[in-house]
Order: C-alpha cells, then structure tokens, then sequence
C-alpha cells in the first residue's frame, strides 16, 4: 500500500485528500500509480487525462512517472505551484 | 544556516531581519523580499485569499532551496518565511532575507529563493473575487525566471 494525498484544485475536483493505494506489482512505478488512477470514474479520467498539468512528489521530493514506489511511500498529486 | 518557518500569523519583518545581524559583525548586507496580497489580480478584484501548502514537504523544499543558495553565493544567514491560512490585500505573505559579507551575493541569492520558491515549494493560492473564489494559475514567467538561474 501507499499513501496517496491530492492537494488543491485537483483535492477539490477528486473529492477526497487522502487515500491509501495497493501497489499492483513489484516493481511499480509512479506511471502505473496514474494509471490505476486514471482508469476510475470521470472525474480521475478527467484529473489525469494526457495533457493535464499536474506535479507529483514521492515521499516530499518532487518526483516523476519513472519515480519506483515501495509499500509505504507517501506519494502527493497537486497542481504547479503558486506560492510566494 | 538557514531560518525556514511556515505559519498562520503574520511577521515583523524589522524583527525578522534582525535575527541575520543580532550579535554578529561580519554581516557587510542584507538583502530582503516582502510579498503582500494585491487587491487585484488577472483582471478581477480580490477581496481575500487562502493560502494551502503540503506540511512536511513544504519546510523541506524551503530548506533545500536556501541549502542551494549557500552552495551558489558565500552568505552567512538565509531566512524565509511564509504565511498560510486566510489573508487579504495588504497582508504579508512572504519574507525572504539574505545576509553576506557584500551585496552582489545578498540580491542575487535573495532573487534566487524567491525565483525558486514560486516555482518549487508547494504551496497554492485561492483567491475569492466578486466573480467567485478561484484557484490561482502558475505562471509561465515564474518557471523562465526559475529556469534563468541553471
């Protein structure tokens, strides 16, 4: 399992900010992570839809599709940043 | 040595800057940015926004940019801090100060936090104007200002 958080504009769309994910295989990636994603119902085909921009980080580090995950992981989805 | 604090209230910005110089006499320059809240953005008035971050991930990601500065410039002190929760036009939502020995080091490092930090720490603003509350987009600029410093 990993833990799965969404933050922002892409929290508010999904409905939830908070989920906990089975890794489908040894060897799993953030790639297959999305894909699981994108294979629920509208609103996560919509979310991550190719093309769509959106960040994700691995355990608080900014990471990419070819990030591995582990059982355990914290992985976050959010929109580009606008702070400051 | 770096300063990194995420909170909801408000700062002196005088008081913070002090801590870059108390009881030293080797710093020759700070340099400082102040971000405020505007009451207008992209064309619609703002009447309030509410700051959301990613605790955890955002005081490393600040504290990783300021170790960055420390690599790039020869600075003695580096200090950001960042406001979240609600505020309004006016408002102070970020500090970034730098101090070195000369200035060249404290604006450029100063520059390059505030480039970083728009770009790289998670934070996001939803902004309530008169037509709705909305969140606010990233900028295309801020990602070339951010790219400029490779």
């Amino acid at each position: 399992m990993v833990t799965v958080l969404f933050f922002a504009s892409l929290r508010e769309s999904l409905g939830t900010s908070r989920e906990q994910v089975p890794l489908s295989a040894p060897g799993a990636t953030v790639a297959m992570l999305v894909d699981s994603l994108r294979r629920r119902d509208g609103a996560w085909a919509d979310a991550f839809a190719p093309g769509k921009d959106w960040r994700v980080a691995v355990n608080q580090q900014m990471a990419s599709l070819a990030t591995p995950l582990r059982s355990g992981d914290e992985v976050a989805f959010f929109p580009p940043v606008t702070g400051g | 040595m770096a300063i990194v604090r995420v909170q909801e209230a408000d700062f002196d910005v005088g008081r913070e800057l002090e801590r870059l110089t108390a009881g030293r006499t080797d710093v020759g320059a700070v340099a400082s940015f102040t971000g405020l809240v505007r009451a207008s953005n992209d064309g619609s008035a703002v009447r309030s926004m509410t700051l959301e971050h990613y605790p955890g991930m955002t005081e490393r990601a600040l504290a990783d940019i300021c170790r960055q500065a420390h690599e790039r410039w020869d600075l003695l002190e580096t200090l950001v801090i960042h406001r979240v929760g609600a505020m309004r036009p006016g408002d102070r939502i970020v500090l970034v100060g730098v101090s070195s020995a000369h200035r060249g080091e404290a604006f450029a490092a100063c520059e390059f936090i505030m480039d970083f930090l728009k770009t790289r720490a998670p934070f996001w603003k939803r902004e309530e104007t008169p037509e709705g509350a909305r969140w606010v987009e990233a900028r295309d600029s801020d990602e070339r200002a951010a790219k400029g410093w490779d």
